[in-house]
């Protein structure tokens, strides 16, 4: 399981927690979060940003 | 061969920075920032305290690293004097520069409103890191704070320090909360469950007077009332910087004036970001700034290209109570209809054509954000 930040405004993604309040269950990999997903921080959309492994 | 000169290190230079080297990896690039070029993501300092974050770790990226990953030539703490058009070149602080092509990405200063009293200067603004090393360090003995501004900025500060325990004052000679995006019936939305966290609101004033009062400071507003706090924040917006290319003779109005492709009236210079005006429009927010730096970068790598702006939601980072918006300009042709309620509420613009083109979405609405942003594109 691995951690991810969104290089535009530093939100992180943790893939054991998931994002329940989005409907990610925990333990989604981020390649498994579809492509339509955006950023709940700063709305950049998965396809338009990368995040980086933390 | 001459480098492209890009100038800022602000999101709108490192996504430009970042999204030419994707397409071009031999490119020379050379970027000249005022202050460390450290990487930082700007929309979190408005943000930070809650999570208990110290400026340090709010750098995602040092500069060296930044430099090395893009293979960049980084010239930090550096200002620009002048471009002189002509030789295509840049005197700076360090040394004279020599361009190919020029992005301005130099930002916008934050706006001070004129003063009275002996305290007016130790008014705080957060524009930056170092503003906001700066701001945390006078919060450490601080038990109030008086936020000067009820817009996005102000309310995010107030929501971000009431939840860590502060007491919070906000001013602002609107009529109610983020009255430049919001409809009214969604600004207040925001009153009752700021309130609740610790934010008094004062609307229908400004800021006249502040002066030193023992440790802390007051107050003195339009219509007499005063307030005392241990802090004063300034957040009533930003001024696009364009003195530089204005002294350079470049077109310029509120921002740097440039069309659809970023292009200033000298075809050799671009710009970018918070400080430029794209077809009379500033558009000072993420997701524009992304789509016109990818843009950009196709343009400075040899194809051309337009920005092409979507449908782009702002989101306003008040927990207490979250919202996304969808603004429409001041200006625009149609009306703000309500179109639910319940905790929070959901409202769209509609044109004269009964389209959908704008939305303002609160509370528990605000998760809708999406699906409202996918509606509005269908009509098109």
């Amino acid at each position: 399981m691995k951690v991810w930040q969104c290089v535009v405004c530093g939100f992180i993604y943790n893939e054991v927690e998931g994002l329940p309040s989005e409907g990610i269950a925990p333990g989604t990999a981020w390649a498994d979060i579809p492509e339509n997903w955006v950023c709940p921080d700063c709305g950049v959309a998965k396809s338009d940003f990368e995040m980086v492994e933390i | 061969m001459k480098p492209i000169v890009v100038l800022g290190s602000g999101l709108a230079g490192y996504t430009l920075v970042r999204e030419l080297r994707k397409l071009d990896g031999d490119i020379p690039i050379t970027l000249v920032t005022k202050d460390s070029g450290d990487y930082y993501s700007k929309p979190t300092l408005s943000n930070a305290f809650a999570q208990n974050k110290e400026p340090g770790s709010l750098v995602l990226t040092p500069a060296k690293t930044m430099a090395e990953q893009q293979k960049f030539i980084l010239l930090a703490n550096t200002e620009v004097r002048a471009i002189h058009r002509a030789e295509k070149k840049l005197d700076t602080t360090a040394c004279v520069i020599e361009y190919e092509k020029l992005v301005l990405a130099m930002g916008a200063d934050p706006i001070r409103i004129p003063l009275q009293g002996d305290a007016a200067n130790e008014v705080l603004s957060v524009n930056d890191l170092s503003d906001y090393a700066r701001f945390r360090e006078r919060l450490k003995d601080a038990e109030s704070v008086a936020i000067m501004g009820g817009g996005l900025i102000g309310c995010e500060f107030a929501n971000d320090l009431a939840h860590a325990g502060y007491k919070v004052s906000v001013i602002d000679p609107g009529p109610y909360p983020i009255a430049g995006l919001l409809p009214e019936e969604a600004g207040r939305q925001l009153l009752e469950p700021l309130q609740n966290i610790g934010v008094s609101w004062h609307f229908g004033k400004a800021a006249q007077r502040v002066d030193r009062s023992g440790q802390s400071f007051q107050l003195t507003l339009t219509d007499q009332t005063v307030i005392s706090a241990d802090v004063v924040l300034s957040a009533v917006g930003l001024r696009p910087r364009i003195q530089l290319a204005k002294d350079a003779g470049l077109s310029v109005n509120r921002g740097i004036s440039v069309d659809e492709r970023l292009q200033t009236s000298d075809e050799a210079i671009f710009a970018l970001g918070d400080c430029a005006e794209i077809n009379g429009q500033t558009m000072p927010y993420v997701l524009p700034i992304m789509h016109a730096a990818r843009a950009l970068s196709k343009t400075l790598g040899g194809s051309d290209a337009k920005a092409v702006f979507p449908y782009m939601p702002v989101v306003v980072k008040t927990p207490a109570h979250p919202i996304a918006v969808l603004p429409v300009p001041r200006d625009a042709p149609g009306s703000w209809k309500i179109l639910e309620q319940g905790p929070g509420i959901k409202m769209g613009f509609f044109n004269p054509q009964d389209e959908m083109v704008g939305f303002a979405l609160t509370g528990e609405y605000a998760k809708e954000r999406n699906e409202m942003t996918a509606r509005c594109a269908a009509k098109t």
